[in-house]
């Protein structure tokens, strides 16, 4: 039966059902609608393509091909960085991270304790993780979140369990970077919340209070929040008492970051129908219930794209802590090309630092877009 | 300078408050010293550095911190504590160093800081010493054909914002009628970048500065440092003014590592001459005759643990110093023509 069907195909070629042919449809096609339709277009088409492989090629030869992962060090300490200058900026000078990445990465922890403060960047990133799952969204999050907590001060300070005590001056990197958003986040939200509400608030002193706090923080630059924390605040304390600079750092961030929040909560709560709130105090709910229940749930539902914005935005916005002299993972890279050796391969630390914050702040991006469309679902008509 | 005397006003305040609060154990006081009680019994020194500074204070791979500033900190915490671990170093920046030392948030400050009039009364410090004196160049490319600073008229200078180095090129503009266009960029790195890539003709800084940047360059026979030096930087260790013994003590830390580069004592050598150096003045300085050491009030064989641990003079210049092409022109000692690191007499 079938030697006969393939017969007749053969023996009647007209027959035969026909693709179309490859100049309308597939990618040849494509090309030639989209960038091959005129003299300019093809024009255009070729400069750019010329640019892209010209410029892909440049970085692979630079990043891979030329680049060179290891020099020398000789018995003073002193890198050899002769082989790097010699490529005067045709290959990048990977070394420079090699020798450098655990100072960029932990600062002037000391060497030997190294484990530690990687131990608390991946129970950073493990409770980033489980916070983020759906199914811990309940009571347990709160003592994992004291438990993870209190072993990543345990592991920084040591001092107990036969950890050598590690004075906070001596913390750096990325722990640093990371205790900064993640600390600021935590504690500004929920202030934010707070105070989205109060700023709403029937009552004039709650009222006026919040309005005070938002205008007041946001009208200047974290740069002079920090500045006011760093230089102006320790004077105003008694000779000799001092309160820890990290700790002084943290709470300007976090009054910073709550300001700034507390508007995105608040045009949350705005944007929410009268009707909303009308049916909830129609139902008797208290205040906190109908906030609770029916209010917030909405209204921060509604606000995920701009509050991880501002998310990312503040995890970034950490590195300014160098001009008061804190060694975040920015200020680590920096200070690892000041030795005279590495001078001059600056690219190659913003590099790696850069990537750093890329893995971060994608991270935060990516799991905002899902969270988003898991929680709108129900609105998509 | 609003800031800074914004700062004196609250020092004045809580200065009032505290002397009127002490008024009465004033006598106690002269004998004691709040920061050396407060350092023995905390049992570190808190030293408060320049947070990246080539050759002066910058973490190295490993997160320790070495340079010529450091050894100063080390010196002190092996005077008191013979232990050159003994010390928390403090990194700190141009703007908030001030206030770390006044707020007592750090011991001292070995920050090379430039020690002026008004740093020295106003802002309440006291400098013991000059660890190192610098002073304002400028380093052209060679291929420009410059000699001297004069010729620099209407050329492009590559500077740092808001620093002495800024005022002081202003000041010596105008002195000298040239004119100039300034291009200013807040990082030293960046700073230089800017200059090696043409987009200023000449770029200043501390002499030991453009030393240590001409060092680096791929070809350092491009880069003419020029001979003019148009400001005085002092630069040296600073503690809180009112505390006469500490400010001693880091004094005479300073004029014993000077001291014994000029006696010929060494790290390696210090031993042998504390036990068996005949001439009176290294017996007094090391301890074996006298009481030098329980004046100052630490241990008689002060001088002796600090050599051990950090070298002489010439010895931290040429650890920290030397392999970033600065040469020790007014830091060599008084013995050589042009030297100014000069120490009394130990007696």
């Amino acid at each position: 039966m079938s030697d006969i069907t393939l017969n007749v195909a053969s023996a009647n070629p007209e027959a035969t059902p026909r693709s179309a042919p490859i100049t309308v449809v597939g990618p040849v096609a494509w090309m030639r609608e989209n960038l091959f339709s005129g003299w300019l277009s093809t024009a255009v088409t070729l400069v750019l393509a010329y640019v892209v492989i010209r410029s892909v090629v440049g970085f692979v030869d630079w990043a891979f091909i030329n680049a060179i992962w290891w020099v020398p060090v000789d018995a003073r300490g002193v890198a050899q960085t002769q082989a790097c200058r010699a490529l005067e900026g045709s290959g990048a000078c990977w070394a420079v991270v090699t020798e450098k990445h655990r100072f960029m990465l932990f600062g002037t922890y000391p060497y030997e304790q190294h484990w530690r403060p990687a131990i608390v960047c991946l129970l950073f990133i493990g409770l980033y993780i489980v916070s983020a799952l759906k199914r811990f969204w309940n009571w347990r999050l709160i003592p994992i979140w004291a438990v993870t907590l209190t072993a990543i001060g345990v592991l920084m300070w040591g001092g107990v369990f036969g950890l050598p005590y590690v004075p906070q001056e001596r913390w750096g990197g990325l722990p640093i970077t990371l205790i900064l958003a993640t600390f600021g986040l935590a504690f500004a939200f929920p202030l934010s919340i707070l105070v989205a509400l109060g700023r709403r608030s029937n009552l004039p002193a709650i009222k006026v209070l919040c309005v005070v706090y938002v205008e007041l923080i946001r009208g200047v630059p974290l740069i002079s929040l920090l500045f006011m924390a760093s230089v102006m605040f320790p004077l105003f304390l008694p000779e000799g008492m001092n309160i820890d600079k990290l700790l002084r750092a943290q709470i300007a961030i976090i009054l910073f970051a709550g300001a700034y929040l507390a508007e995105v909560v608040r045009a949350g709560l705005q944007s929410l129908d009268k009707g909303q709130y009308e049916a909830a105090d129609a139902m008797g709910l208290s205040y906190w219930q109908k906030t609770g229940f029916i209010i917030l749930p909405q209204a921060l539902r509604m606000v995920i794209p701009p509050l991880v914005n501002t998310f990312i935005g503040f995890f970034k916005d950490t590195s300014l802590v160098l001009i008061i002299g804190i060694f975040d993972l920015l200020t680590a890279g920096k200070t690892a090309i000041v030795e005279p050796a590495w001078q001059g391969f600056g690219v190659e630390v913003y590099v790696f630092v850069g990537l750093i914050y890329l893995v971060f702040c994608f991270a935060m991006s990516k799991y905002s877009q899902g969270l988003e469309a898991e929680l709108n679902r129900h609105r998509r008509r | 300078m609003v800031q800074f005397s914004r700062h004196s006003v609250f020092r004045m305040i809580g200065g009032a408050l505290l002397a009127s609060a002490m008024a009465l154990p004033a006598a106690a006081q002269q004998a004691g010293s709040a920061t050396l009680d407060a350092i023995r019994a905390r049992g570190t020194l808190i030293c408060g550095v320049n947070a990246g500074l080539a050759g002066f204070a910058q973490p190295d791979s490993q997160g320790v911190w070495r340079g010529f500033d450091v050894d100063y900190c080390r010196a002190v915490a092996v005077a008191l504590f013979n232990d050159a671990s003994k010390v928390r170093y403090v990194p700190t920046t141009a703007q908030n160093r001030f206030t770390a030392l006044q707020s007592g948030e750090v011991d001292m400050l070995s920050r090379n800081t430039t020690l002026t009039l008004s740093r020295d009364t106003s802002l309440g410090f006291d400098f013991p010493a000059i660890s190192f004196y610098d002073g304002q160049g400028f380093m052209v490319k060679t291929s420009l054909g410059v000699r001297t600073a004069r010729e620099l008229d209407g050329a492009t200078i590559c500077v740092q914002p808001g620093t002495t180095t800024e005022q002081n090129l202003t000041d010596w503009s105008r002195a000298n009628r040239v004119r100039f266009t300034p291009v200013v960029i807040e990082r030293l790195e960046d700073l230089v970048n800017a200059f090696v890539a043409g987009r200023c003709d000449a770029f200043t800084t501390d002499v030991s500065g453009l030393a240590a940047t001409r060092a680096v360059q791929a070809r350092p026979a491009d880069y003419t440092i020029l001979p003019d030096v148009i400001s005085k930087e002092p630069l040296g260790p600073l503690v809180r003014h009112g505390d006469q013994r500490f400010s001693d003590l880091v004094r005479w830390i300073h004029f014993g590592l000077v001291a014994a580069e000029e006696f010929g004592i060494t790290a390696a050598n210090v031993q042998e001459a504390a036990a068996s150096d005949a001439r009176p003045e290294v017996q007094r300085m090391l301890g074996k005759n006298g009481d030098l050491g329980r004046m100052l009030g630490v241990d008689n064989v002060w001088l002796v643990n600090v050599l051990r641990a950090t070298g002489n003079y010439g010895e931290m210049f040429d650890r920290s110093l030397t392999p970033i092409g600065i040469q020790r022109g007014p830091n060599a000692l008084w013995t050589t023509p042009g030297g100014l690191q000069y120490a009394p007499p130990f007696r």
